[in-house]
């Protein structure tokens, strides 16, 4: 296909790409300009001047409502918890699944019903067994189960994909040189699934960092920080809710950004180990 | 020797509680709550099928999941028809596979941030004095502010669209790109059309991908409140929101008889869409 001259179809395309992305990214760009209105410009446009007030009220001043810097530590101890956890989890479960085991078949089908159960029953289910139980739920509990059946299946089918494309030539290379099983996991098959395993991490924790609906009944008495935006979207009528809008968007895209940055860096280093 | 044969169960048994814990668990108590009874104040341990009539019996709760359907089915056929069309695209028509890692993850980026904010950011974009009807006014299209945009189906459709959209363009691209290109070589050569192609043979391998899409689509606007509760300013109603709503007002057996025909109902959409489309080659 490739020798071919562009037909009309890949203009067509071009254009309906295009505009596909600024429908994903219009709407958080406006916000992002939004959040420099000026001190007496409003929600929408035009803008009233520029201003960073509404970062300083962010960040320096007490809010009339919620606890922004407490939600966002919360969020983010969260996140990493998940995050370790599903890379942990999934990495041993892909390894279980490269050989037959009894209730293989089932485990599966759980994992995936994880992914298709509706986040709210999640979190009404912990909710109530929470309570049927007598324990009080919490963020770092109640709220850490939940995420957990929401990141749990992604990274299993992601360390599917890996594994699938696993070449066994290379344990087996190991293993006639006399490596011991540890020995070659450790030196020869976490080394190449590595990149894989930091995008499982990726997901773990933006997953995580962003989820609403399975936090809803299981966060206990203190919020997370989609919960706590939610909040203030009721009673907020200022651009601070952009500035924070603002703010957290660019955490999380910086924290994608370095983990592809890590990837990248990991495989441009072996590729090269490789060739030399 | 035995090490090795148990294994694979002390690799799975992390994987296995977890779930245990936190999903079988929670479903077996939303099934028992089901039956209990409630008043205003508690909830308490009883056998009772009160809940499921009030809710079976209620004209509220069909018009509810109607509705809950409608956005379903519309949500689904925007999806797929965009989610097609961005996933055939970065397979077919970009040449360099670097150039289709960098615009796939462009795709995918917004995924990874916040949903409840990709909802705000709609505000000052559709609403009343939002960039798009000042514009449409100041190009003289209209006389007076659209009111349709926010706060309506249409903000409900469009912001599942913009959440939910890469649930299908992932898994369709993936097995887009699974595709033997000599099988659209050879289609070419035995001189099928461009669209005798897609329709012969792109369509027919890409149907895994477009199930796994919708499975996703599909469970997501079926036990979505947010979105709804959201962008339709609380004038529109879906199970999802109904069963938040009887959560709020701590009827919970209510909300759990819900929740179950909830999950009886999307099983049996999952399992019909199973049922056309063998996915188990993708997996």
């Amino acid at each position: 296909m490739n020798s071919e001259k562009r037909g009309p179809g890949f203009y067509v395309l071009t254009a309906f790409f295009i505009l596909f992305v600024l429908f994903l990214y219009g709407p958080l760009s406006t916000i992002f300009i939004l959040s420099f209105q000026g001190p007496n410009g409003g929600l929408t446009f035009p803008m009233n001047g520029v201003s960073l007030r509404w970062f300083e009220n962010l960040l320096f001043e007490q809010q009339a409502v919620g606890d922004f810097g407490g939600a966002f530590s919360r969020s983010l101890i969260l996140g990493l918890m998940t995050m370790l956890t599903t890379v942990v989890v999934s990495l041993l479960a892909g390894l279980a699944f490269r050989r037959r085991f009894l209730g293989s078949g089932p485990l599966f089908y759980l994992t995936i019903a994880s992914l298709i159960v509706p986040s709210i029953l999640i979190s009404l289910g912990i909710g109530l067994a929470f309570n049927v139980f007598g324990l009080e739920p919490a963020w770092y509990s109640s709220g850490f189960g939940a995420h957990l059946t929401w990141t749990l299946p992604f990274g299993l089918l992601i360390m599917f994909a890996v594994f699938n494309r696993f070449n066994p030539a290379y344990e087996e290379a190991a293993r006639d040189l006399g490596a011991s099983p540890w020995q070659t996991f450790a030196h020869v098959v976490l080394p190449i699934i590595l990149p894989s395993l930091i995008g499982v991490g990726l997901f773990g924790f933006t997953l995580s960092y962003d989820e609403f609906a399975r936090t809803l009944m299981t966060s206990g008495s203190f919020n997370t920080l989609p919960l706590e935006i939610y909040g203030m979207t009721t009673n907020v009528t200022t651009p601070v809710l952009y500035a924070l809008g603002t703010v957290t968007t660019l955490f999380s895209m910086a924290v994608i950004l370095i983990a592809l940055a890590t990837i990248a860096v990991l495989r441009k280093r072996r590729a090269r180990r490789l060739a030399g | 020797m035995t090490l090795s044969r148990i294994a694979p169960y002390l690799q799975a048994a992390p994987l296995t509680l977890i779930l245990a814990a936190f999903l079988v668990l929670p479903i077996a108590t939303i099934v028992m709550v089901s039956f209990w009874d409630y008043d205003s104040i508690q909830i308490f341990p009883d056998f009772v099928f009160t809940n499921y009539e009030e809710t079976i019996t209620s004209p509220v709760t069909w018009r509810t999941y109607l509705n809950t359907l409608k956005y379903t089915v519309i949500v689904w056929a925007v999806t797929l028809l965009v989610g097609f069309w961005v996933a055939y695209y970065l397979a077919f028509h970009i040449r360099s596979a670097t150039m289709q890692m960098v615009l796939f993850l462009v795709c995918t980026i917004p995924f990874l941030t916040s949903n409840i904010i990709r909802m705000i950011s709609w505000i000052p974009f559709l609403g009343r004095n939002g960039l798009l009807n000042q514009s449409l006014m100041t190009m003289g299209v209209i006389d007076q502010p659209l009111e349709f945009l926010l706060f309506s189906d249409f903000a409900v459709v469009l912001a599942m669209v913009h959440l939910y959209t890469l649930f299908m363009v992932t898994p369709i691209f993936n097995t887009l790109m699974r595709i033997d290109r000599a099988l659209i070589e050879a289609a070419r050569d035995a001189g099928a059309s461009a669209f005798q192609i897609l329709t012969n043979v792109i369509i027919p391998l890409a149907k895994p991908g477009i199930a796994i899409g919708s499975i996703f689509v599909v469970t997501l606007v079926m036990g979505d409140f947010i979105t709804v509760r959201f962008m339709s300013g609380g004038q529109s109603a879906s199970v999802g929101l109904m069963m938040a709503n009887q959560i709020a007002l701590l009827q919970y057996p209510a909300a759990a008889a819900n929740a179950v025909i909830l999950l009886v109902l999307v099983l049996l959409l999952v399992a019909a869409i199973l049922r056309i489309v063998n996915i188990r080659k993708e997996l």
